[in-house]
């Protein structure tokens, strides 16, 4: 990567980001009987991007989670550069992992600078004075510099989510989750957002995108997996998935949503 | 007879009212005043650790917080108060002599706390799952998120009703009378009554309620006035559009924004 490339979200000042390599292994989960998950696997290098595609209730967000066990999987094993991380401190493991959701959850009653600030001085024990600088800077990567003062409630979706990717990136983290970040956007929002994300990709972070941006998923992702009934059916590069699709279910998907 | 005169008499005499104005505003104002913001702050604290018992994942927590739940709220005040500050007299006696006027305070609180736990846990769980699963998802320990994330916002939801059960607590503190108070810590109603049977008429238990409305009105208003604070104050939806200025965020010579072919 060169250097005038490390100018994006992540970068300004605060030492680059070392992206971890995730891997999921035969990743099982029910909720009571209902088996979400059964058996999915994912292997995403340092710096790759992962797609998740496939139809509504197909297990995509609860996969998601799994990662960084907000919901801790009945079977396999989730892998940080290699270490099983199911043994550990969960909150030590979140500590490495930012997370952004379709809903942003900005704390709507803390002003847009202490959803960054509060995070920074509890978790990584910056100072005052340091976390607010961290927070400033990492709001100005996102255009929001000026709503540093501002109320998450008085901002658009748009702004609120790239709140939310500020408030995940100033914990440095070494893997980003985004689970349908721009779903729950006006469609004139949508771009803003996704140009963060796939700035983000190619600055090198590794990421992890449930998404029904197939356009998205095709110019920024270096693998792309479509997941049906809790199984990863079939995943590859995004030209494979798009262009030469195999099973007749991703087929099916891809004929029912482009 | 003169029925409207007798009847205005009856009411607003305004010599008997001015005998008791003095023991009133020196006695009475001051001792209702204790009792309820007493058992205000006290129903408020425990009335905060019952609610968070009140939705603990331990079931060994909620179990408890429910039946004192349902009890403390299912009684009468009168008998709730003359259950404890009777029913207690004797230990209390031990502790700090005859005196009824804790056990009063005691009383209300409890009566406060069921109340008021009830409020906080519903403006609690009223909080979205996602905030909670955002905190975690942070690093936020379950404890740290509930107390700097999820209680903060559901407690600021439930205001208005806090401030419901604030004046339901000043009216019931005139309850306290029932447990046979010393001359120096009679509370509005008791010492308007004492005035009203002397006097032979009702004038001194309307200045009583006077009292009680310029406590309790401004209360309600207040109620008002939070509620909509809560309401318009704090989420203005669609205020603000994205402006097009993530081009910012690259610092360099604008980047065409990949997802743009996405759409």
């Amino acid at each position: 990567m060169s250097d005038e490339e490390r100018t994006g979200p992540a970068a300004g000042g605060e030492p680059a980001f070392s992206p971890a390599g995730l891997t999921a292994r035969d990743i099982h989960l029910s909720f009571g009987r209902t088996k979400v998950l059964r058996g999915v696997d994912l292997d995403v290098p340092p710096g790759g991007t992962a797609c998740l595609i496939g139809p509504s209730g197909s297990g995509k967000s609860t996969f998601l989670r799994t990662i960084n066990r907000l919901l801790e999987p009945d079977r396999g094993d989730i892998l940080l550069d290699g270490v099983s991380v199911l043994d550990g401190d969960p909150d030590a493991l979140r500590r490495q992992i930012g997370m952004v959701f379709q809903q942003f959850n900005l704390f709507p009653h803390m002003s847009v600078l202490r959803n960054l600030t509060l995070p920074l001085r509890r978790i990584r024990k910056l100072s005052a004075d340091e976390a607010e600088e961290t927070a400033r800077r990492q709001l100005e990567l996102v255009g929001l510099a000026d709503k540093a003062g501002a109320r998450p409630g008085s901002l658009s979706g748009g702004q609120q989510q790239r709140v939310a990717i500020a408030r995940a990136l100033a914990m440095r983290p070494r893997v980003m989750l985004f689970d349908e970040a721009t779903s729950a956007l006006d469609p004139e929002l949508v771009k803003g957002v996704l140009g963060i994300m796939s700035d983000l990709s190619r600055q090198g972070m590794t990421m992890v995108v449930v998404t029904h941006e197939m356009g998205f998923a095709r110019e920024v992702a270096d693998t792309v997996a479509f997941l049906d009934r809790g199984v990863a059916v079939e995943s590859g590069p995004p030209e494979q998935i798009f262009d030469a699709p195999r099973s007749p279910r991703l087929r099916r998907f891809l004929s029912d949503v482009l | 007879m003169d029925v409207p005169a007798t009847l205005w008499d009856s009411f607003f005499d305004w010599s008997s009212m001015r005998e008791a104005l003095g023991d009133m505003v020196t006695t009475g104002l001051p001792n209702t005043l204790i009792l309820s913001i007493t058992s205000a702050l006290i129903g408020t604290v425990l009335g905060l650790l019952l609610a968070m018992a009140g939705i603990a994942r331990r079931r060994w927590l909620r179990w408890p917080a429910r039946v004192y739940t349902d009890i403390f709220r299912g009684l009468p005040a009168v008998v709730t108060i003359l259950l404890i500050g009777v029913g207690l007299s004797q230990p209390a006696m031990e502790l700090w002599g005859p005196n009824p006027y804790p056990l009063g305070i005691l009383a209300l609180s409890l009566i406060a706390t069921a109340y008021i736990g009830e409020i906080f846990r519903s403006g609690i769980q009223s909080v979205e799952a996602g905030q909670l699963e955002a905190a975690r998802a942070l690093g936020f320990s379950h404890a740290a998120a509930m107390a700097l994330v999820i209680i903060p916002q559901g407690v600021r939801r439930v205001l208005p009703a806090w401030v419901n059960q604030l004046i339901a607590l000043i009216k019931e503190s005139s309850l306290v009378y029932f447990l046979g108070l010393a001359a120096g810590q009679r509370e509005l109603f008791r010492i308007g009554q004492d005035a009203a049977a002397n006097s032979g008429n009702q004038s001194a238990l309307v200045l009583a309620g006077l009292f009680y409305l310029a406590l309790t009105v401004p209360l309600t208003h207040l109620v008002n006035l939070v509620d909509r604070r809560l309401r318009h104050g704090r989420r203005r939806d669609g205020a603000g559009t994205d402006d097009g200025d993530m081009l910012l965020l690259t610092g360099g010579p604008p980047v065409p924004a990949r997802g743009e072919e996405a759409r």
